[in-house]
């Protein structure tokens, strides 16, 4: 890439850094350009963030209809997996995976909901209302 | 209390920690594309059944962790390196060291980095910066892909540092353990020895999922996904690729700009006109990358979709994969003296 094709679009990481990008000056000679963002990974980023929400609101969906524990909204909400969550809350993958059935989650001990409502970081009740409170 | 250290922008991080924990120590010749080449960072993989954020696995780097062990290991430089099961004994060790008068390295995880833009915090937990003082309880850290420094909380840090999930750093910490002159000639030995690796790794690498054969196998496979996965899922996947070889760190083109730097430097000190030709593939290799990369924009920006766009785009991947094998097949052959 030549240093004046470096594209400077605007994107969630320009706005706090810009980022250094290796390309060729006019002899031919590597040099560094700092970049605001490409609209090719910007709309790249975008995507997957669409897919996130849209697995979100799938979720929200399959809890609503008793198919799973608020658990698994707030993991898909996390943006992490059962291995994530276990690392987080102490707990086994196994127990992970038992705790978002429904029936299992109804009869979890208040201290049990209390390693998860802090890994995701909102109350008790929120966590077993599926409530969020966006800050 | 703040140590002497000079804050440095790079484009991978990596390379950026690397670079200034070694040019903190005396190596004053070490540049992001030296210790990336002599690293031998380049690399391409595609893992098809495993899958990260619900997207393939795609790679065009080595293993985190490989690029200051390898590039330390060839100029000399021994390395202090610790993991910690206990939170206290990982600060405590990181304190020590700063006593001591060790910038350190860590690796990270992102998804609590509060620098970090929301969009980019996902669970990724081989990012590294490096820790330089303490004011107050707090750290200053040096982050290679950052324009500027920042502080964290003794908290923060200790959150970043103890990420869960795949790669968990578990409080790894990693720095020289002596400050070290470099000669040229050492440092003529690191790049051929990195060439070297590198041109083992990227065609000897058995399997057809990694290397030059990873590309054209991915090449391939991307003319099938809107089959197989149907357009959306194959417009992720897309994306998916684009993110690995254009975002943070990579410093465009998948990593191919900064090789075909690395080549260009490399010519100062091992004087053979061949590395510069070389060099020029590489820059060709990432603008074909680049170029990839639009087409895949259109598919998943939803411009384009039709079989004969993923063609083009599985066709561009099989372009890149003749012509980086030619590249290090030219590389293999060099006769150093």
């Amino acid at each position: 890439m030549k240093k004046e094709d470096v594209p400077q679009d605007l994107g969630a990481l320009g706005k706090i850094t810009k980022e250094v990008c290796y390309v060729t000056d006019e002899s031919g000679k590597y040099t560094t350009q700092l970049s605001d963002g490409w609209d090719v990974k910007i709309t790249a980023l975008d995507t997957a963030w669409q897919d996130v929400e849209e697995r979100i609101a799938a979720t929200k969906q399959k809890v609503l209809n008793k198919d799973a524990s608020p658990i698994l909204f707030f993991m898909e909400k996390g943006l992490m997996d059962i291995k994530i969550l276990a690392g987080y809350t102490g707990f086994w993958q196994w127990q992970v995976k038992r705790h978002l059935r429904p029936e299992v989650f109804n009869k979890l001990s208040g201290t049990k909901l209390q390693k998860y409502a802090e890994v995701f970081n909102v109350s008790v009740h929120d966590l077993q209302t599926m409530t969020v409170n966006e800050a | 209390m703040k140590l002497d250290f000079n804050h440095i922008q790079a484009a991978h991080c990596e390379n950026g920690v690397t670079m200034s924990l070694l040019k903190n120590i005396g190596v004053q010749q070490i540049t992001e594309p030296l210790a990336f080449g002599i690293g031998a960072g380049l690399f391409f993989v595609y893992i098809p059944l495993l899958k990260i954020n619900n997207g393939p696995v795609i790679a065009f780097r080595t293993l985190p962790g490989l690029i200051f062990k390898r590039t330390c290991k060839a100029l000399g430089i021994p390395v202090v390196r610790k993991k910690f099961r206990s939170k206290e004994a990982a600060e405590a060790f990181l304190n020590e060291c700063l006593a001591a008068g060790h910038p350190v390295g860590c690796q990270v995880g992102v998804y609590y980095l509060p620098y970090f833009p929301k969009e980019y915090r996902f669970h990724f937990n081989a990012h590294n910066l490096i820790v330089y003082g303490t004011e107050d309880g707090n750290y200053m850290v040096s982050d290679p892909v950052m324009e500027h420094t920042s502080t964290l909380t003794a908290y923060e840090l200790e959150r970043v540092r103890f990420a869960k999930g795949a790669l968990a750093p578990n409080g790894q910490l990693y720095y020289p353990k002596e400050n070290q002159i470099v000669t040229n000639d050492q440092l003529k030995k690191g790049i051929i020895n990195g060439i070297d690796k590198n041109v083992r790794s990227i065609l000897s690498f058995a399997g057809p999922i990694a290397g030059v054969n990873g590309i054209r196998f991915t090449g391939n496979r991307i003319k099938k996904w809107r089959d197989s996965l149907g357009l959306k899922q194959a417009g992720l996947y897309l994306a998916q690729l684009v993110r690995m070889q254009e975002e943070i760190g990579t410093g465009g083109g998948g990593f191919r700009y900064i090789y075909g730097a690395f080549l260009q430097e490399a010519h100062a000190y091992v004087p053979n006109d061949e590395l510069l030709e070389i060099s020029k593939t590489f820059t060709a290799s990432g603008d074909l990358w680049r170029t990839a990369a639009v087409q895949a924009a259109g598919i998943y920006k939803g411009r384009i979709g039709s079989q004969e766009d993923f063609n083009i785009m599985g066709d561009y991947l099989l372009e890149i994969a003749e012509m980086e094998k030619k590249a290090f097949t030219a590389l293999k052959n060099i006769k150093w003296r």
